[in-house]
């Protein structure tokens, strides 16, 4: 049975997809991190990015490879286990699985969502409208962009509710990870929880600071 | 008269799945179960509640059970919500009255999964566990003398990791407590036993792609690591063998 078609198989690139997507994640934030230190900061970073399109549209494309099989078989086999399990007990009682764990498909869409909003409004940048100027050195205005992007309350919240649907995804995802990949005991479990956890809460904290700070008009 | 002889008993209100066949469509029964002392297992209150069902003319509550001493695996229910009614490590039938309170109310239903149809009330075909374990859950042997035992080592920790694994008795309470109706802790627990001894290296690969197939064609859904089956294991059997059957599957593709 190939890859594509065994329950393993299928659940592998699940988690291969989905660390590389953690990865990116993490990476972003290292970046975006830039803007705490000064407008200077994030318009060389995003400069010197875009000065590389051969890194930057072969990784684009990467991405976006692992992002439509990660969404592909997180439908499929979600579908097929709502079919494994006709779950109809009139009482049910769950010990272990958590509010994370449950909700993963649901989280899961809804990132999917964001992400479309995200590049509509920061990287195609149409909806919703940000204003596009130059700073005095001629770079594109990323600092600017993104602080009068995020003054809008409502497109704040956007992000900030977003970053609460990514810990729910990665506080999951990233223990089951190693689950899935085989890399895992009785000793590790509680530590690759902890671990999702942690690095879960740092997306949180790290990714919602901006609109927040910007918001209350710490950054400016 | 001592308080020694007196008998508190109890009265409890059980909610029970009926359902006369396969085909059939399946509905809940209030019966109450009158005379339950603390020392009756859960399945002797059921046996006490069809004594009366019979008595009254109705038919008795068809249930699985054969060992009632919590090894073959056999005793299925789902009481409560909970597969083998949520105490650690307990079958149902070493589940006892004691645990539960005159007057409660006990939901108990049969497993329920896609892969496990229902036969009857609460009696439900388990033969695809058996399918899985056809598609490579053995170690073939040549007939002939019998091998000596000691003629190959096999150290302490493997001997115990292999013990853990085969405790695995095939009740089907990871399969009925899985949100996806997954049977990876059955399938994990046979594959890691093997695999963790040397009579099993030999056909590790077409056991593991074997019995996943087969787990597949049953209709057994995917896991997602929940780990409610661990929880609801009578044996405790642990996840990380779950964790071994897919470093198991990965070796087949790389190795
Ligand atoms: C920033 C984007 C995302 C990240 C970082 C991410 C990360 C992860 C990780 C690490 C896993 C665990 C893989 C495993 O099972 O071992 C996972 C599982 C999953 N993801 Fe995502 N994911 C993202 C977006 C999405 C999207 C857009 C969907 C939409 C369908 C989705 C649906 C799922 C589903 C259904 C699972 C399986 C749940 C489970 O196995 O428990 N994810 N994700
Ligand atoms: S009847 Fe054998 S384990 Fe319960």
């Amino acid at each position: 049975m190939s890859v594509l078609k065994s329950a393993v198989g299928r659940k592998v690139i699940m988690a291969v997809t989905g660390f590389f997507m953690v990865f990116f994640v993490l990476m972003h934030l290292l970046g975006n991190s830039t803007i705490f230190i000064g407008p200077e900061w994030i318009n060389s970073y995003a400069e010197h990015l875009h000065d590389l399109p051969v890194v930057v549209w072969p990784f684009r494309g990467f991405m976006f490879v692992m992002l439509c099989l990660h969404v592909f078989f997180g439908i499929t086999l979600t579908l097929e286990n709502w079919g494994a399990n006709p779950g109809k007990y009139a009482v049910s009682k769950k010990l272990k699985t958590t509010f994370a764990g449950k909700t993963m498909i649901w989280t899961g869409l809804l990132l999917l969502a964001f992400i479309l909003f995200h590049l509509l409004h920061f990287t195609l940048k149409v909806v919703p409208e940000v204003p596009q100027v130059l700073d005095e050195l001629g770079r594109f205005d990323v600092y600017t962009m993104m602080v009068a992007g995020l003054l809008n309350r409502v497109v704040a919240g956007i992000y900030i509710a977003a970053m609460i649907v990514l810990f729910l995804h990665t506080s999951h995802g990233i223990q089951s990870i190693f689950q899935t990949i085989g890399l895992n005991n009785e000793r590790t479990l509680p530590k690759y929880n902890l671990a999702a956890k942690f690095l879960s809460a740092v997306f949180l904290i790290g990714f919602s600071a901006i609109p927040v700070l910007i918001v209350t008009w710490i950054i400016s | 008269m001592s308080e020694h002889t007196a008998h508190e008993t109890m009265t409890l209100k059980l909610i029970v799945w009926r359902q006369k066949g396969p085909d059939e469509p399946g509905r809940f029964e209030t019966y109450l179960a009158r005379d339950i002392t603390e020392h009756h297992s859960f399945l002797e209150m059921l046996d006490v509640v069809n004594e009366d069902l019979i008595r009254e003319g109705i038919e008795p509550i068809v249930f699985d059970h054969d060992c009632r001493e919590g090894i073959c695996g056999t005793c299925s229910q789902v009481i409560n919500g909970l597969a083998h009614g949520g105490q650690t490590r307990t079958t149902v039938c070493q589940l006892h009255m004691r645990k539960f309170k005159d007057g409660d109310t006990i939901y108990i239903e049969p497993w329920r999964a896609k892969a496990f149809p229902i036969l009857k009330d609460l009696m439900v075909d388990r033969s695809a566990l058996d399918r899985i374990i056809q598609a490579g859950g053995y170690a073939s042997v040549n007939t002939g003398a019998a091998p000596d035992g000691n003629a190959i080592l096999i150290s302490k920790e493997d001997a115990d990791y292999a013990m853990d694994a085969a405790e695995c008795i095939g009740c089907g309470a990871c399969v009925a407590a899985c949100p996806n109706g997954a049977a990876m802790l059955f399938t994990g627990a046979k594959v890691s036993q093997f695999a963790s001894l040397p009579q099993g290296r030999e056909e590790g690969r077409i056991r593991v792609t074997g019995m996943l197939q087969a787990m597949q064609e049953c209709g057994f859904g995917n896991c997602t690591n929940h780990y409610e089956c661990q929880a609801a294991c009578p044996k405790g059997i642990d996840v990380k063998f779950i964790a071994r059957l897919n470093r198991e599957y990965l070796k087949t593709l790389f190795m």
